[in-house]
């Protein structure tokens, strides 16, 4: 996958309170959440060849999904690391986000699971809120173009006349995917690496939730889109191997009729929308006045 | 004062004295030793046979360890035959001598023992085969009845459950010496055999909920009681953990293979279902002198039995292979695949159009009632 790479830097975010610089630092008295501290990774915009995510049909037969070659326009500025369960537990106690399930079980100091898409949301909103920045989940585009090497192509052959040939297909690819000799449940920050982007714990045991709804496409002849429908109440969440989560499932499971290998835990990382300083200005004045 | 381990072994030599004297008779049989292999497999043997009764032997080691159950990572204090949940299928045909040798190595804190439903007498064996850490012992019974049966550790009172819902129980399948029968005369041959032994565990929790571990068995002990009577199992599973029969490790058929599925479960009810597929010919007691019933969607499996069903995969592709309450099979874990390969009978199944969206106009056409309630 050819990615012209101009810039990667580590960020670090500065903050007006000199508090907020030192991480899981407790929470000042009677004030608005300290913002925990994102160290970023910026890389530049460029293109990859990228199927999108969703299934794609031609003359009312599924086919394979088409091969394009797609990029992010903007330089991209993404979390280094999944949030922390320390982190989320701030919006938490901010009254921002919800609690975790009691049995969630992480440690503050490694990532958070057991997350829907929902509550990746509110600590995105939450997040931008008190760094007076813009943060979102990446799209699944972006999630594909930072995970680089760690992006697991699921072009499956689709057969139409053979539906079991696609799912045995995806079946034993993310099947092989699994290291069976890995540790479960969920392993402290660096464990699983990091890839030619200085990007930690892609394609590790969590799986990130991306902003992409699951979309199905109608294809002409030519593999030109001319109808799609779209279902946001599934939200892709990218890791390993790509799968399809309702949005405020906290822990995806297999069985029943979606056999497959289910992400092993739900856990998310914010990119930064690039700013002008405009905009930036608004964003911590909205900050100070809901603060 | 009275530590733990002397209460049990304790309990040990109080059934040791209880058992009245079995001393082994001089049988004039052939003799075949037989390797046990761990679950879902089983070892080699014959589906029917016209040689004369033998005496089979196994060897089954008892191991108390440390095992992973889920993909959270909790750890369970297991007790096992051989080292896997469920312990290992043995095979013999009606009218052979299973001839067993149960071994409690040291490195074991407690006394075990084995309660096999196939056998006759002593509390299945029970009674005669309590061994404490350290020792073994050979028991020898004869194969009366025909099916699949449980075997289970029973070592007295409260340990018997106790030590089942820890991982002690396995299977023995009896077969007829003519081999499986349709009901009708007709015989019936597998292709495969696989066995599914299911467990439901009891893993206590903390004041945060997140399941708690223990160093040993005997430590998890009281606080495991506590979960299980409340009779509300954390995990059910197939094949000791959580996912253990998915992925690399799914089962494996062609089309038109007869597969051969046993399911076994010592403690509690369950009710196996193959998504997408059949029991072609089920025994759903397990037991081969009943006739096998037919064309099933779901069948039982009554606590403390084991099942056995036939089914010929009919389509490739993924099945799922479930206990059909979905609850525990997708929430507690009780969900197995089959990977299956072959060629597509677009007669038995056709997509005969893709999902696209709805055509303008007939999107309420169905769902709106001529005239409201």
């Amino acid at each position: 996958m050819a990615i012209t790479l101009v810039t990667k830097l580590a960020v670090a975010l500065a903050f007006a309170s000199p508090l907020a610089a030192a991480p899981f630092v407790s929470e000042i008295s009677a004030g608005r959440a300290e913002a925990p501290v994102a160290e970023l990774v910026e890389l530049a915009s460029g293109t990859m060849p990228y199927r999108a995510a969703g299934e794609f049909t031609r003359a009312g037969r599924p086919v394979t999904a088409p091969l394009a070659r797609v990029g992010v326009t903007v330089p991209l500025a993404i979390m280094k690391h999944q949030v922390a369960a320390a982190d989320y537990r701030r919006c938490v106690d901010a009254g921002a986000c919800k609690p975790l399930a009691a049995a969630a079980g992480a440690e503050p100091d490694r990532p958070v699971v057991g997350v829907s898409w929902r509550d990746a949301e509110a600590y995105a909103a939450w997040f931008s809120r008190v760094t007076g920045e813009r943060w979102r989940l990446p799209t699944d585009t972006e999630w594909a173009f930072v995970a680089g090497s760690r992006f697991s192509d699921d072009g499956d052959v689709v057969d139409a006349d053979d539906p079991s040939r696609r799912a045995l297909a995806r079946y034993t690819r993310e099947a092989a995917l699994k290291d069976d000799g890995e540790e479960r449940g969920v392993m402290p920050f660096g464990s699983f690496g990091t890839n030619e982007h200085g990007i930690s714990d892609l394609a590790g045991n969590v799986w990130e939730w991306t902003a992409t709804c699951y979309v199905r496409t109608a294809l002409d002849d030519a593999g030109a889109a001319i109808a799609a429908t779209t279902n946001c109440g599934v939200r892709i969440a990218e890791g390993r191997h790509r799968a399809y989560v309702t949005d405020f499932v906290r822990d995806a499971r297999a069985g029943g009729c979606a056999a497959g290998v289910p992400p092993t835990h739900l856990g998310f990382r914010l990119v930064r929308e690039q700013a002008t300083w405009g905009s930036w200005l608004m964003a911590r004045i909205t900050a100070w006045r809901a603060g | 004062m009275m530590t733990r381990r002397t209460a049990l072994a304790g309990a040990a030599i109080a059934a040791l004295m209880l058992a009245t004297p079995a001393f082994a008779q001089k049988l004039d049989l052939p003799r075949q030793k037989i390797n046990l292999v761990a679950p879902p497999f089983v070892h080699a043997h014959e589906q029917a046979t016209k040689a004369g009764p033998k005496i089979v032997e196994f060897r089954l080691v008892i191991e108390e360890k440390e095992m992973v159950i889920d993909e959270q990572g909790t750890k369970f204090q297991a007790m096992t035959f051989n080292g896997s949940m469920p312990g290992p299928m043995m095979v013999v045909h009606e009218g052979d001598y299973v001839e067993f040798t149960l071994v409690n190595p040291d490195t074991n804190t407690m006394a075990h023992n084995i309660d096999l439903h196939a056998a006759t007498g002593a509390g299945g064996g029970g009674e005669l085969t309590m061994v404490n850490p350290g020792e073994q012992v050979v028991l020898r019974f004869k194969a009366t009845r025909t099916g699949a049966f449980v075997y289970h550790c029973a070592p007295g009172g409260p340990m018997i459950p106790w030590h089942v819902v820890s991982g002690m129980s396995g299977t023995i399948m009896v077969l007829p010496r003519e081999g499986l029968k349709d009901g009708n005369g007709k015989p019936l041959r597998y292709d495969r055999i696989y066995y599914v032994g299911e467990h439901d565990l009891y893993v206590p929790r903390d004041d945060k909920g997140n399941f708690k571990s223990y160093p040993s068995a005997g430590d998890a002990y009281t606080d495991t009681v506590e979960v299980m009577r409340k009779l509300t199992p954390t995990h059910v599973v197939f094949n000791g953990s959580v996912g253990a029969l998915t992925g690399k490790n799914a089962m494996e058929a062609k089309v038109g293979e007869n597969v051969l599925i046993v399911h076994s479960q010592a403690n509690r009810d369950s009710r196996p279902h193959i998504i997408g597929g059949h029991g072609d010919y089920v025994w759903e007691t397990g037991k081969f002198s009943n006739r096998p019933e037919t064309g099933l969607e779901t069948w039982f499996v009554r606590g403390g039995s084991a099942a056995v069903a036939m089914y010929k995969f009919r389509q490739p592709g993924v099945f799922a292979y479930v206990n059909h309450n979905l609850i525990e099979a997708v929430e507690l874990g009780a969900v197995a695949h089959f990977k299956v390969e072959g060629q597509w009978d677009d007669d038995l199944m056709t997509q005969v159009k893709a999902p696209e969206p709805i055509a303008p106009g007939k999107q309420s056409a169905v769902a709106t009632p001529a005239h409201g309630h």
